[in-house]
């Protein structure tokens, strides 16, 4: 049997728009579950503040021990049970944020955590509050250290939007399946998005490395 | 004998700056402090030695609130620090630590921040001053220990003396009325402790109430006003220092003292 790209080529309309919203649905969950990760990680640091220590604990848990995609399908087809219809693009948008969150905490945590103890010693010494020191010595200089990890965070984030697809949301894994429906050309049609994430996630990759090139150039990293 | 109050707390003398009576800590079953007793009064030098292990920068580090005393009465700049195992509460010990400057054995700069921002983060930040406000100070203090011309330079393209004497100028730079010193030189390379000690004795000369803890016997002899020689978690013996390094009464300070000494 020959190979027939056509289909796919002449889609390239949609599955360019597809992909348009892949990158917006990943960035606006990147967002949120960077502000997620960073609360929840900043939670996690001091097991003696209980009640935060174990919603945030449990919180990573839950998503960490459960499919990205049953977590869709509750906000999705779920909540709705409960009256509340969020738009297909919002709950991916919450979906995948929520999920990475939790992966992102443990990053924030595990930055903030390598950055030496003496720091923020010298800071509290000098006067500073634990949280004008979070935010002025430790936070910045964990920054840099979370900048490779998040990096493969946004990658997987990247791929893991594919299955948002189901949520009946127009990007690029759905609009293929759109015209795999009509030309059947299944094989084609996953290559060619195929490439597509990997131009993608290829993209990014570069964009982070010439960031962590600078960050370096400019002293901050060691 | 050379009790630390007989020496230290004479009458005639004002109020101090340090005032400790029954200092107790402990870490789980370890006792690292054992009942101290100490008063360090205005412009006096105290260099605390001892064997490692003896507890002197759990000692030095209560005196700012890194550690929480267990029991005891901690009072800095006449303000109470730590009583019976309660603290400050945290916006007050905040406070406090903006007179008590300290001085770390690995420096501890900001290695995120330039030399000067190093210096000037603290004013910034803790008493939102501007940059203009306090480059002018910042820039004075870095003439003081001999670095100005490191001014925009980063911490990591600094020696370790060089690093230290910015970390002294950082913690100058809040204006403390008592400057702790922990174990400032034994980071370094030998050729390198001279220009941190050099410092040291500057501002030991402009009559800044110091206490250091250090191995530096030299140091002690020249420039403490008192020495005070710590040992299992106990202040075992405090005088002057031609006292202590020629006729101490206590074994355990000869003992240590020949170990050290006997080194060089």
């Amino acid at each position: 049997m020959e190979l027939d790209f056509s289909p796919a080529f002449a889609g390239w309309r949609s599955l360019l728009s597809g992909a348009l919203v892949t990158v917006e649905i990943t960035a606006v969950a990147l967002v949120l579950g960077c502000i997620m990760g960073l609360l929840v990680g900043i939670g996690r640091l001091n097991p003696a503040r209980r009640v935060v220590y174990a919603l945030c604990t449990g919180y990573v848990a839950a998503i960490r021990g459960t499919p990205l995609l049953v977590q869709l399908f509750i906000l999705f087809f779920g909540l709705p049970q409960f009256g509340i219809m969020l738009p297909a693009f919002v709950c991916g948008v919450i979906g995948l944020g929520i999920y990475s969150g939790a992966y992102v905490s443990e990053i924030v945590r595990g930055a903030i955590q390598s950055i030496d103890k003496g720091q923020m010693e010298a800071a509290r010494s000098i006067g500073m509050s634990y949280g004008t020191a979070m935010r002025n010595i430790i936070l910045p200089q964990a920054l840099v250290r979370m900048i490779p990890p998040l990096g493969n965070e946004f990658i997987a984030l990247i791929k893991n939007s594919a299955l948002v697809s189901l949520l009946t949301i127009h990007e690029l894994m759905h609009e293929g399946q759109k015209i795999i429906s009509v030309s059947y050309r299944s094989l084609e049609v996953y290559l060619v998005i195929a490439v597509m994430y990997f131009v993608l996630t290829g993209l990014t990759t570069l964009a982070l490395r010439r960031i962590e090139q600078r960050l370096r150039a400019g002293g901050m990293v060691q | 004998m050379n009790t630390p109050q007989s020496v230290i707390g004479t009458p005639a003398a004002g109020k101090p700056i340090v005032n400790i009576r029954g200092l107790r800590k402990s870490f789980g079953e370890h006792v690292v402090l054992q009942g101290i007793d100490f008063d360090v009064q205005p412009s006096q030098v105290v260099v605390v030695i001892g064997p490692s292990g003896s507890g002197k920068s759990t000692f030095l580090r209560c005196c700012n609130g890194l550690e929480k005393p267990d029991s005891g009465r901690v009072e800095i700049c006449g303000r109470l620090l730590a009583d019976a195992g309660r603290m400050l509460d945290d916006q007050a010990l905040n406070h406090l630590r903006e007179d008590v400057g300290m001085v770390f054995q690995s420096f501890n700069l900001f290695p995120h921040l330039s030399v000067i921002d190093n210096i000037t983060v603290g004013p910034r930040k803790v008493r939102g001053l501007s940059r203009q406000q306090t480059e002018a100070e910042a820039l004075a203090l870095l003439d003081k220990v001999g670095l100005r011309q490191k001014a925009h330079a980063m911490p990591a393209s600094l020696s370790g003396g060089q690093k230290q004497r910015v970390a002294i100028a950082r913690a100058l730079a809040m204006q403390p009325q008592l400057m702790l010193f922990d174990e400032p030189t034994s980071a370094l390379d030998p050729e390198l402790v001279g220009e941190v000690l050099q410092v040291m004795k500057l501002l030991a000369g402009e009559g800044m109430t110091m206490m250091v803890v250090t191995h530096e016997m030299d140091f002690a002899r020249e420039v403490a006003d008192v020495v005070v020689v710590m040992d299992g978690g106990a202040l075992i013996e405090a005088g002057p220092p031609d006292i202590i390094f020629t006729r101490p009464t206590q074994a355990r300070t000869r003992d240590f003292l020949q170990a050290v000494l006997s080194r060089n």
